[in-house]
């Protein structure tokens, strides 16, 4: 089922936390909504859910206007942050909770909500525990003890909160892979919020990335990562590199760097600020082709895949690059040498008037 | 063989705080408690045993304990529905509201005897209009659960006040988006995150009402056979300079809320086991 939210704004106090978005989340897609906190991201799943009303706007399950429904017959499965599972209840009472509190005339009979429970715990790898307390497991498996249950009463849409934002680095990988190859199984419509780029990169078939209330780009994930529409995009997503400086007749001067830019031809002056993320710089130590910039390396990360280098441009700006170990193993350049470095891409913004 | 340094416990003065718990509770409490015992013992079976179940005694062990329960369940639910009030609501005037609560700890049991006399006698504001109803509340046992009911108020209140705070109003939305209505949200998963604090309330209400005595004297009448409470008898008994018979009493009384308080106890931590925290 496609989600569609129309012209949604929500304010709290003066603080506007959903500045009139509109999203469309087509059905069976597994969503993203990424950006730092306060960006309004949360507040915007809350709406879907039905836990908050907006002030103004409307969302849409499948065409179909919300507004006069409320959380409990949204029929959304919505996993909270902190878990948020009933702690007086074993497992299996927690997922069973959906079922058994249905309308007389719709509660599947004891032995079909025992076996669905037993099914949805199979699903996510926890029924040995069944009949445990939550104060009896481990962060990753309440977690999924919180999914299960919401996805006990068959959603049709799938919400979850920053659902590994409580965990540990380690099992937090984990549990997003899993979610991913649970969604390739089951198809859901889900939204997840999330303040980790690359959490949303490595899950989402699509990442919404929101900034003070509003959406500043919605895309595939490599799509935000080559191509952000705007430099709040850029550098949220990953590292980067900044050149702060202007644009003028068809060229652009930022700071040490001079480059073409058709973009702009005018003669008129705009400031302007370009971006390059730091494993798309190339190091050297001759100037062939030009392009680039001299730099004096202030430090140097050898471990790893990826060997990190710390660069300081002539006025004392740092900024990062990173080359691969063949690359380093060539170049062995050393601490207070000068360098050449040259952005391979450069996404420049010229700053709106 | 168990090693000196692994029976070490990570916080120290273990022993010292309890030694000084010990002595404490036995300076404050245990000890007073035996004198009354060995005041009894002076007194032979026979004489205690005709004295404890005289009707008149057995009487006021009725009405106290039957009062006291009614009180403590008064509380428990309308105390309830106070602390709820306070800890989810904000309204103007909540502050006072709140004040209010612990007036019955602050003011002189003596004096809200008085108040409530007053207010319910047959000319009072209250007892009139209840007397025109049929309802008669002053030196009655109702009289005396309305006076329990007021002393043990900020007893439940405020046990569950904190407790109703650090509710995770989380587990309330995710019990909504899991179809339950308010009712059953209450039910199955409000109501049982409460019941230990509950229960400590009930219980601490239940037991300052067995031993009140200066809210309930004026309200009561005092009648014996009806509207005795068994404090009112141990003080009698005292007054007529019969302080065994006042300590036998006194014994009974104390070793039955002993038990009972012992029993909401384990009720109450099994709850809180059970509930541990998520």
């Amino acid at each position: 089922m496609n989600i569609e939210v129309r012209g949604v704004t929500k304010k709290f106090g003066r603080f506007t936390a959903v500045d009139d978005v509109s999203l469309t989340v087509p059905a069976g897609e597994l969503v993203a909504l990424l950006g730092p906190s306060g960006s309004g991201k949360t507040s915007l799943l809350r709406i879907i859910a039905g836990l908050e009303a907006p002030d103004a706007g409307a969302v849409l399950f499948e065409g179909e206007d919300q507004a006069r429904r409320d959380v409990r017959h949204r029929r959304v499965g919505f996993v909270f942050q902190h878990y948020a599972l009933f702690r007086h209840m074993t497992v299996f009472e927690n997922v069973a909770f959906g079922l058994r509190v249905r309308p007389r005339g719709s509660r599947p009979p004891g032995v079909e909500i025992r076996a669905k429970v037993m099914d949805l715990l199979k699903l996510v790898q926890l029924d040995w525990l069944a009949d445990r307390r939550p104060s009896e497991l481990s962060g990753g498996q309440r977690q999924r003890v919180a999914l299960a249950r919401a996805l006990a009463v068959e959603p049709k849409v799938l919400l979850l909160d920053e659902p590994f934002g409580s965990l540990d680095a380690r099992i937090r990988q984990e549990l997003r892979r899993w979610l991913r190859r649970l969604h390739d199984d089951i198809r859901l419509t889900s939204v997840f919020v999330t303040h980790d780029q690359e959490e949303a990169l490595d899950v989402a078939d699509r990442v919404v990335v929101m900034n003070h209330g509003r959406i500043e780009q919605v895309g595939a994930p490599d799509e935000v990562f080559e191509h952000p529409a705007t430099p709040f995009v850029m550098t949220f997503l990953g590292q980067s590199a900044t050149f702060a400086g202007r644009v003028q007749g068809g060229k652009a001067f930022l700071g040490p760097l001079a480059v073409d830019f058709p973009g702009h031809p005018h003669e008129e002056a705009r400031p302007a600020a370009g971006y390059t993320r730091p494993h798309e710089m190339e190091v050297g130590r001759a100037e062939n082709g030009g392009g680039g910039l001299w730099a004096t390396l202030r430090h140097l990360s050898p471990a790893g895949a990826v060997v990190k280098l710390e660069l300081a441009d002539a006025e004392g700006r740092s900024f990062q690059a990173e080359v691969n170990r063949e690359q380093h193993e060539t170049l062995r350049a050393r601490v207070g040498e000068r360098l050449y470095v040259r952005p391979r891409k450069l996404r420049i913004f010229v700053e709106p008037r | 063989m168990t090693s000196a340094t692994s029976r070490r416990r990570v916080l120290p003065g273990f022993g010292l705080t309890l030694g000084f718990t010990l002595l404490y509770l036995s300076l404050i409490v245990l000890v007073p408690l035996s004198t009354l015992a060995l005041r009894t013992a002076s007194m032979g079976w026979g004489s205690f045993w005709a004295t404890v179940t005289s009707p008149r005694v057995l009487a006021s062990y009725r009405l106290t304990f039957a009062a006291s329960l009614g009180a403590a369940a008064l509380n428990g639910v309308f105390g309830l529905v106070v602390a709820w009030v306070l800890a989810r609501h904000r309204f103007p005037g909540r502050k006072i509201v709140d004040a209010l609560v612990d007036l019955p700890f602050a003011l002189p049991t003596a004096v809200a005897g008085i108040a409530l006399t007053s207010l319910y006698s047959p000319n009072g504001w209250l007892g009139r209009p209840l007397e025109a109803l049929g309802l008669k509340v002053a030196f009655t046992p109702l009289g005396i659960v309305v006076a329990l009911t007021f002393i043990g108020l900020p007893f439940v209140v405020r046990t569950l006040q904190p407790v109703i705070e650090d509710l995770d109003v989380e587990v309330e939305e995710a019990a909504a988006s899991l179809g339950a209505g308010r009712r059953q949200t209450f039910a199955h998963v409000i109501l049982p995150a409460l019941f230990p604090a509950w229960l400590t309330g009930f219980a601490l209400a239940f037991a300052r009402a067995l031993g009140e005595y200066g809210s309930v004297v004026f309200i009561a009448g005092n009648m014996p056979m009806r509207t005795e409470i068994t404090s009112l008898l141990i003080i009698t008994k005292l007054e007529q300079y019969d302080y065994a018979g006042a300590t036998a009493i006194a014994v009974v009384m104390l070793v039955a809320s002993f038990l009972l308080l012992g029993a909401i106890n384990r009720r109450q931590s099994w709850a809180s086991r059970r509930g541990a925290t998520a």
